[in-house]
């Protein structure tokens, strides 16, 4: 069992459930309540991670985090070290490729919530950010929930991505995903075995217990 | 000091209205869906901008789009019962009150609930209230905000007939609490004569007819589009006594009338609407009819409109019925101002939904 693989991909998805819950709340409420023109290029680019094979979306990644890019070169010049083949990388990756699973169910959350019932929000005196912690997060928590843990079930289990932008540096980049693969390379079937099975018990755990919490919240609401 | 309202804009309905709601009036904006009288409800709240509006309350503005003045609709002390309700469904009864407060207070909450008639309710979810109960809760909330306008957006259309009528009764009963201008958006004529003050009828985004609600309710033209049918004058009447048969005798100015399902006690003030197409007139006091109520009155005036009707205003006391009849039948009965006339009333004409308790208090007329 390699513990240091699993912690650092608990560590990834842990940190990109962070990053992605605020731009969840915020992209899948803009997107659900506004119209404008270009939304569906905006959702069409949301949705984009989704469609490609990871290898493409990493070959893009790995080239514009590279030392030579400008974004590469802006994070070098900030950080003092270099985004490819970091964990800091990974995290940037990993909540780029994750931007569907964050921003769609969320979006759907806040969508569901009828317009009548914001607008009787701000004529109850609230301010948008009032409306936002009393009556829309409330009500779309199951949507922002899924989205939430989908991101981090989803996070634990890519491999493509990592590898292209990651490489497998044990501590730093090898994510648990990785490390199964090098089993299997390695003709090590049972370490392979032990940690696919640990992999499928967290996610199993993940899973129902959202399901669980969401179906409370639901009871709570009805 | 007043509400008012001026509204002008091309889309998404042309729409040229201008009205003003004095504090502890209810003014009912009448119109078809699609007249722009939901917009104008919008409008007043802030969760619609035409393009030239001024919206002013207690001498402020809200809205003046000359000024490049809009008061945000949360900054805005207005209170909305929407058609649906839209109460905060993961909130209880008393939390939805509490939510438009300034400062939560529990005990306030619940006595608004009492004044809605929902005491011993605060703790039930939108879910476990029945519609009636939910309008209630709207409206309790809707006046937790302490709102300078009160809006009333068509809060009695999702409701059954019998909710209904009893809903009616409560908003009577509600007023002696409200000193703020109050606006009601229907398209029920009924309702808006049996609430309302003041009327404005609206159609197609343009106002057709202002006016204290008698004065609307007797004007064929006024009403051409809400229905011509829809003509009825107001009756103040107490209840005397309820007999066994189940009519009710009610004394009103004009003399006792007797109606069918009346509630209430003894001494209870009513208004009873009386459509002017049921009214039959005749000159000499006719004998050996069914028709209960048989009205002695004067011919006061007689208006002519432009289909083949006449609305003859008849004076009994110091009220006036109105009788929809032809100007065949008008001329046959060589009808004139000051003449001497009786108006003919069916019990069973007058429908339930259609008697009210009164609002002002000591004042049957």
């Amino acid at each position: 069992m390699d513990w240091t693989a699993l912690w650092l991909s608990l560590r990834l998805a842990a940190w990109t459930v962070a990053i992605l819950l605020p731009v969840s709340i915020f992209m899948g409420r803009f997107l659900a309540y506004r119209d404008f023109r270009g939304k569906g290029l905006v959702e069409a680019l949301v949705m984009l991670p989704l469609v490609l094979p990871p290898t493409v979306l990493g070959f893009y990644l790995l080239v514009s985090f590279g030392r030579n890019s400008p974004i590469g070169q802006w994070w070098q010049s900030v950080f003092g070290s270099q985004l490819v083949f970091s964990f800091e990388g990974l995290v940037v990756a990993s909540v780029i490729f994750n931007l569907p699973f964050a921003i769609q169910p969320a979006q759907r959350g806040f969508e569901a919530i009828a317009v009548e019932v914001r607008e009787a929000a701000q004529c109850c005196g609230m301010s948008p950010l009032a409306s936002l912690w009393k009556v829309e997060l409330p009500l779309a928590w199951p949507g922002v929930m899924t989205a939430m843990v989908l991101t981090f079930a989803h996070t634990l289990g890519e491999f493509g991505i990592v590898l292209m932008v990651g490489g497998s540096i044990p501590g730093e980049t090898k994510t648990i995903a990785i490390a199964i693969y090098d089993r299997v390379q390695g003709f090590d079937n049972r370490g392979a075995a032990i940690m696919s099975a640990t992999l499928v018990a967290i996610s199993l755990f993940t899973i129902t217990i959202t399901y669980w919490l969401s179906a409370r919240i639901g009871r709570r609401l009805s | 000091m007043a509400l008012e309202v001026m509204a002008r804009a091309k889309a998404p309905i042309p729409l040229d209205v201008a009205f003003r709601v004095e504090p502890g009036e209810l003014l009912a904006l009448v119109g078809h869906s699609g007249s722009g009288k939901t917009t104008l409800l919008r409008t007043i709240a802030g969760l619609w901008r035409p393009e030239t509006a001024r919206v002013s309350v207690e001498g402020k503005n809200w809205l003046d789009t000359a000024a490049r003045i809009d008061l945000p609709t949360h900054r805005r002390r207005v209170g909305i019962v929407f058609q649906n309700y839209a109460l905060f469904p993961h909130m209880t009864a008393a939390q939805n009150v509490m939510a438009a407060m300034d400062a939560q207070d529990r005990a306030e909450a619940e006595r608004i609930l009492d004044l809605v008639n929902l005491h011993g309710l605060a703790d039930r979810k939108p879910a476990q209230l029945s519609g009636g109960q939910q309008q209630r809760v709207a409206v309790a909330r809707a006046l937790a905000r302490q709102p300078q306008a009160l809006l009333l957006d068509e809060p009695f259309s999702a409701v059954d007939r019998a909710t209904r009528e009893k809903l009616y009764g409560e908003i009577i009963d509600l007023r002696r609490h409200l000193a703020m201008p109050v606006v009601l958006v229907t398209h029920d004529v009924n309702e808006a004569q049996l609430l309302a003050d003041h009327m404005v009828v609206i159609e197609k985004g343009q106002v057709v007819r202002t006016g204290t609600t008698a004065e609307v309710m007797a004007d064929p033209d006024a009403l051409r589009a809400m229905g011509i049918r829809e003509v009825a004058a107001m009756l103040p009447a107490v209840v005397a006594e309820h007999f066994p048969d189940g009519l009710t005798r009610l004394d009103a100015a004009t003399g006792p009338l007797f109606l069918a399902g009346v509630e209430g006690p003894p001494g209870t003030r009513l208004r009873v609407r009386i459509m002017a197409h049921e009214v039959i007139l005749s000159r000499p006091r006719p004998e050996g009819l069914s028709a209960q109520n048989i009205l002695a009155g004067t011919v006061a005036q007689i208006v002519e409109g432009k289909g083949p009707a006449v609305t003859v205003h008849v004076a009994i006391g110091d009220h006036e019925l109105l009788a929809r009849i032809t100007r065949r039948a008008a001329e046959q009965m060589a009808l004139q101002p000051g003449e001497k006339v009786h108006a003919i009333l069916k019990s069973m004409s007058i429908a339930r939904d259609h008697v009210a308790r009164t609002y002002h208090e000591g004042n049957v007329g």
